[in-house]
């Protein structure tokens, strides 16, 4: 379950990092965007979310006017050439967990993303504020990059700022110069998401270059020696997931959970098969199928809880006599 | 006993490899710590070894005991047999509680389901009898067995330690520890008493040591015995000394725990129970070796749902005829099909599984539809468990780990 836009913006009160917030009809490209915060004073952003042929993925994030060429970056991320392309729609839902038309730095907030790779353009900072979609299209946040790396280290990142437009040489002796940005681990999406062409709307809100919709063949590389290595390792990056802290987020996901099976077990033929028994049929349903994984979360919610009280404990000054 | 459950499912319910001079077709499989070969016969198993069957009474009693549904590896055999099961559920009835106890060797990083069975159905005894659980990690035995630096098996350790706390382990009832970290005070005094309790010739007979086996293996063996002795955690089970322990294991075990059995009484202390599986097949069937150095003979907690599918779908021993019209004549064969056990290891639902053993038995459903409902099920079990492994911090891990009293461990 993905952070939501109100719990972002609170997440950002409570870390004291000042932003605007324009609220306006949902908007799925720059060009919507520009027609209602165009003249706020603020720089508008576009954000790209790109994989590799390794299923390693990147969020490049560029002043609207900045000219973003993926054949360029590719050679600079050390890929090779064409060695970039857009990410698959599948994939901003499963990795990102924003919808269409939201890539955004702040998609970095969600365990999901964590190894996923962010590059900023340095223009930002020459800016008094860019704006950012906080996790939904229908808001705009605008913000100057101290804010935004103060953002980014409270989850555990550091910024990193590129020169977008540079295309210097890369060969033998000069080394490509942001292959430090390219993620440690690949991220492998659930079966469906393999072989899916990355959609046409994915396009509109990147004004993206040179992107072929052909088919992306996804391929989990494993050898033996690769099946040994451990991919989910906690990292010392970012926060354990939110659900198991925040007793709120805990609540709702088990909520989404139960409100998604009660959905789909309420229907006509059902309503029509089990009558007034329905309510007695599902209830049953719904314990039989979730009893087990709401048991498991509510372990791991306890056992964070635990484990944060234990840390402090083991830092906790005693009582001065 | 090098390794300890997942030994049994490494070396796998394989054909004889020409080791051993019974390893004829018909002839005596051989289970004991270090080999397991040859096709099972578990009835003869349970009478060469002594232990008993666990059967439908005791997994009635264990239903009302514990007020819910006998975890579904009782109700299809997996955990088949036993050593005074019936004490221990006979004591708890009385009001005498007791603790668990088990473990892992942790020589590689990579775990496969085999590995998680022991600590998935350990893990439903810890919630249903609601009782305390030490787990060692005998760090200090893979690296004399495996040769590995003393750095490199704490670290596998650590690590194995994640995926274990994700198996959904209650951390207020839960003490998890490695030989390296752990060994001394307490454990070490039972771990003397009970090296005076056990011949030179004894280990040698149980375990094979020769006279060019260095002295760190022979002395291992009271390392493994002693955590099922309640004085040797003082800071859990301090006065505790008549506390039982119920220790959840492969049954390629049952030779080594017999060691520690016999030395029980003389030292004052209850035996252990033990409560006993068969063996994980391999995904190649009986005629394979589950082995870490092949990927393909088992699915691993790491694997992504494409590789699981794949895995299935191109290794999975099947019992199905080969083309679909032979099958719908002559249905699967159940005994050797590998989709249809792991779907009795894993598929809760025990009328979904019969009516998939009925079909496919009887050729009305095809290979192709069984490999399907068991990539589901598998897809969820490793991706469930990745995802609370991913919530397991070194913090997590150090406070598992910690030395400290567990308050509420019979709440």
């Amino acid at each position: 379950m993905g952070y939501t836009k109100d719990q972002l913006l609170a997440r950002l009160q409570e870390l004291r990092i000042e932003f605007s917030k324009y609220e306006h009809p949902v908007v799925l490209t720059v060009e919507a965007q520009a027609k209602h915060v165009g003249n706020v004073g603020a720089s508008l952003s576009k954000n790209l979310f790109l994989k590799d042929k390794k299923q390693r993925f990147y969020i490049v994030s560029a002043l609207a006017d900045t000219k973003v060429d993926l054949k360029v970056l590719s050679q600079r991320l050390g890929l090779g050439k064409g060695g970039l392309r857009m990410a698959p729609e599948e994939a901003l839902g499963e990795i990102l967990q924003v919808p269409l038309g939201c890539v955004t730095p702040f998609a970095l907030v969600n365990e999901s993303a964590r190894h996923v790779s962010l590059l900023l353009d340095q223009g930002f900072k020459s800016q008094q504020g860019c704006l950012f979609h906080p996790l939904s299209n229908d808001t705009s946040i605008s913000l100057n990059t101290l804010s935004l790396d103060k953002f980014l280290k409270s989850i555990g990142r550091d910024p990193s700022y590129v020169d977008l437009e540079a295309n210097p040489k890369v060969g033998k002796d000069q080394p490509p110069d942001l292959a430090a940005l390219v993620p440690s681990d690949s991220i492998v999406l659930p079966e469906f998401a393999e072989g899916a062409p990355p959609s046409e709307h994915s396009n509109e809100n990147h004004a993206a270059t040179d992107v072929k919709p052909k088919a992306v063949k996804a391929k989990a590389v494993k050898t033996p020696a690769v099946a040994e290595k451990v991919k989910d390792k906690s990292s010392t990056g970012v926060l354990p997931s939110i659900s198991f802290t925040d007793a709120g987020q805990f609540v709702e996901e088990i909520l989404d959970k139960t409100s998604a099976i009660l959905l789909s077990e309420i229907r006509d033929d059902t309503v029509r098969q089990h009558g007034e028994q329905l309510g007695a049929v599902v209830s049953d349903t719904l314990r039989k199928r979730l009893s087990s994984e709401l048991k498991n979360l509510a372990i791991m919610f306890k056992n964070t809880a635990y484990t944060e009280g234990f840390h402090a404990g083991t830092r906790h000054q005693p009582k001065r006599p | 006993m090098e390794k300890r459950e997942e030994r049994a499912v490494e070396e796998g319910a394989a054909a004889a490899a020409g080791g051993e001079a019974e390893a004829a077709a018909e002839a005596e499989a051989e289970v004991n710590p270090w080999e397991v070969s040859g096709k099972i016969d578990y009835d003869k198993l349970i009478d060469k070894f002594g232990c008993q069957r666990l059967d439908q009474s005791l997994i009635d009693r264990v239903q009302r005991l514990t007020s819910r549904a006998p975890h579904v590896f009782l109700r299809r055999g997996v955990f088949f047999a036993h050593r005074d099961f019936n004490e221990i559920l006979d004591a708890y009835e009385r009001g005498d509680k007791f603790y668990l106890y088990t473990g892992r060797g942790p020589s590689s990083e990579a775990l496969h389901l085999g590995h998680l069975i022991p600590f998935m159905f350990t893990k439903y005894l810890q919630d249903a009898f609601k009782v305390p659980l030490v787990i060692q990690l005998t760090d200090d035995e893979k690296c004399m067995w495996k040769n590995i630096s003393v750095e490199e098996s704490q670290r596998l350790a650590r690590e194995n330690a994640k995926d274990i706390i994700a198996c959904g382990f209650d951390v207020t009832r839960t003490f998890i520890f490695s030989d390296f970290d752990y060994v001394g005070g307490a454990f070490y005094k039972n771990m003397v008493k009970v090296a005076k309790c056990v011949t030179y010739n004894k280990v040698v007979g149980i375990f094979g040591f020769t006279g060019e086996d260095h002295i760190g293996k022979v002395s291992f063996p009271p390392v493994q015995a002693v955590p099922s002795f309640p004085s040797s955690f003082p800071h859990l089970f301090n006065g505790k000394d008549h506390l039982r322990c119920l220790i959840p294991c492969a049954i390629d075990q049952d030779p080594y725990f017999r060691m520690t059995r016999d030395v029980a009484p003389r030292l004052g202390y209850h035996k252990p129970a033990l409560i006993e599986s068969s063996f994980f097949p391999a995904l190649q069937g009986d005629t394979g070796k589950m082995s870490a150095s092949d990927p393909n003979s088992a699915i691993y907690v790491t694997d992504s749902a494409k590789d699981i599918k794949d895995k299935i779908n191109r290794y999975a021993f099947t019992g199905g005829q080969d083309t679909k019209e032979k099958q719908r004549l002559y249905g699967a064969n159940l005994e050797v099909d590998i989709p249809v056990k792991y779907l009795s290891f894993f598929l809760e639902d025990d009328d979904e599984l019969e009516h998939i053993k009925t079909e496919y038995g009887s050729g009305r459903m095809l290979t192709f539809d069984v490999k399907k409902r068991l990539t589901e099920i598998l897809v969820e079990i490793v991706e469930r468990h990745r995802r609370a492994r991913a919530a397991v911090t070194d913090e997590m891990v150090d406070a598992f780990m910690a030395v400290r009293p567990l308050p509420s461990m019979f709440g």
